[in-house]
């Protein structure tokens, strides 16, 4: 399989950094080489935050992605910051719930996927990042659709075990949903 | 082969420290190491371990300076300006010949600097941190399984020689996630310590733990004797990696995760017909000069890519003699180059070679 290159950015509180380690231990759970990368700091208060993930079948060189096949972005800055950087044929998808803009690159693909709208609508609210992966995870099969249960069961706090059902609805949800483009 | 877990390198560390054998971890929160002190609270005190959050961090490495009177292994861990204010400490573990584990996960200096990735503690790492003539052993880590070998190795010849180690990592390394798989529970050092001060069960003379020594003659000699224990830590202990240095033109030399992100432009660049490699340091004191001397008859030139305005170039320099030319690719302040910037030296130092 191809490396996929991974960047999920946008405000800091809106999981990305979570969507990224369900990703990485999905990754681990298939014996893939693998990296995640936060940012941090003061950014993960509300500015804007990332995480870069790298899934292989070769060892990770640098754990840093300069140009993502596979770009989620949750705010509008991040799509200015990371559209011109995504790799020829890289798939970028958006949440159009809070990006309004479109897409200006013409050798990519995109889906845009209300994420944040469709949480709200079923009431999981804060779970738009999991809409997101849902999407992700059709569209680029960079982990097995069975593995990402086990992870989430991983990565999910034994204090909010009780949310593996909604997380797990959430992805489900991004899964079939189709993108109006 | 056991399973391997996904870890942050800050907790990697952690980790290992207390396989190895470490129960007593003494320090004070600071971005971007907090998560080392964060799993020492949690685990510490199910393993009957201590875990002290000290009023500072001269306190903490003084606490540090305590418990390794005693012959049993402990630590601390800090970033670039509470690694400042260890410094006295250092040299106090140094003068009283005890071994201790010093983590450095560097961000931004001078001053409180910024929180993002640097190596600009280079220098203060390996040229002694702290006043007097001294060494400690320098550790730099490439990746979060790194994090946790080189923590039990540093621990080992702490032991072994009787001085402070200090892991050197940086941001990146302390905050990313990769697979590991953890070291066995081992001692990474000897359970009979007979400099210890441990009681004496009036049986045997006082061990006496001190670093001052008004008499000169005797404290020249302390001084020889330690660079004569350096001597042999520099013939034994050097660690590296060679990376496509088989045919190489151009030997990058970087270390932590500026050689992470060397290793994609090498492979970059190989694909362009550049042929280029790289020397990795795992232990920057003792440095890796002999094989970097020996690269020296082969290539044509070196690039030194830090995270510094070029610290490691002098001992670069040192090492070959000056006899290949040395440049430099760095970024600083918590700017941390791409691959595409470490490509496009290397493509101008094979351009200027044709």
């Amino acid at each position: 399989m191809a490396d996929h290159e991974i960047v999920i950015a946008g405000f800091g509180g809106q999981g990305l950094l979570f969507a990224g380690k369900v990703l990485a231990y999905a990754g681990l759970l298939e014996g893939r080489e693998l990296s995640w990368l936060p940012s941090y700091g003061p950014e993960m208060r509300g500015g804007t935050a990332n995480c870069n993930v790298i899934l292989s079948d070769t060892p990770v060189g640098s754990p840093i992605v300069q140009h993502p096949n596979v770009l989620v972005v949750m705010n509008a800055p991040s799509l200015d910051k990371y559209e011109p950087l995504v790799a020829p044929g890289g798939k970028i998808f958006v949440d159009s719930t809070l990006v309004t803009r479109k897409v200006e690159r013409t050798d990519v693909d995109v889906f845009y996927v209300p994420a944040t709208q469709m949480a709200a609508d079923r009431g999981m609210h804060d779970l738009a990042n999991m809409v997101l992966l849902g999407t992700v995870l059709r569209e680029t099969g960079c982990v097995g659709e069975e593995t990402i249960d086990e992870a989430l069961r991983h990565v999910i706090p034994a204090r909010k075990a009780h949310l593996f059902d909604a997380n797990k609805a959430a992805i489900e949800a991004g899964k079939g949903y189709v993108s109006a483009a | 082969m056991k399973e391997k877990v996904l870890m942050k390198g800050n907790e990697a560390i952690a980790e290992a420290a207390i396989l190895a054998g470490c129960r007593h971890y003494f320090g004070y929160p600071i971005t971007p190491q907090t998560e080392v002190a964060a799993y020492m609270a949690k685990k510490m005190p199910k393993i009957g371990g201590t875990f002290l959050q000290a009023e500072s961090e001269i306190a903490a490495i003084n606490m540090v300076y305590g418990v390794a009177s005693t012959g049993k292994p402990s630590m601390t861990s800090s970033s670039s300006p509470g690694i400042s204010l260890k410094c006295e400490g250092i040299s106090y573990l140094a003068g009283a010949d005890l071994p201790a584990l010093i983590v450095d996960v560097q961000r931004g200096g001078p001053g409180l600097g910024g929180i993002q990735p640097s190596q600009s503690d280079y220098f203060l790492a390996t040229r002694g941190p702290g006043h007097g003539d001294f060494h400690v052993l320098v550790f730099a880590p490439a990746s979060v399984q790194e994090m946790a070998d080189l923590t039990g190795r540093a621990l080992h010849l702490a032991w072994k020689y009787r001085m402070p180690a200090m892991l050197l990592a940086d941001g990146t390394m302390g905050q990313m996630m990769e697979p590991v798989e953890l070291p066995e529970e081992h001692e990474a050092f000897g359970t009979d310590n007979p400099w210890a001060a441990v009681g004496t069960g009036m049986k045997r003379p006082h061990n006496i733990i001190n670093s001052l020594e008004l008499s000169p003659e005797r404290l020249e000699e302390k001084n020889v004797e330690r660079f004569e224990r350096y001597a042999e830590i520099e013939k034994n202990e050097c660690a590296w990696e060679e990376y496509r240095m088989e045919d190489a033109e151009i030997c990058i030399v970087s270390y932590g995760i500026t050689a992470r992100i060397s290793r994609n432009a090498i492979v970059a660049a190989r694909a362009e017909g550049i042929k280029v490699g790289m020397i990795r340091p795992i232990t920057l004191w003792p440095f890796p000069a002999e094989p970097l001397l020996a690269a020296a008859d082969k290539v044509d030139s070196f690039l030194c890519v830090e995270l510094n305005m070029g610290q490691m170039k002098d001992d670069l320099e040192l090492a070959i003699r000056c006899r290949k030319p040395v440049d430099l690719c760095y970024r600083v302040g918590g700017m941390i180059p791409t691959s595409d910037e470490v490509l496009d030296h290397i493509r101008a130092l094979a351009e200027g070679g044709r």
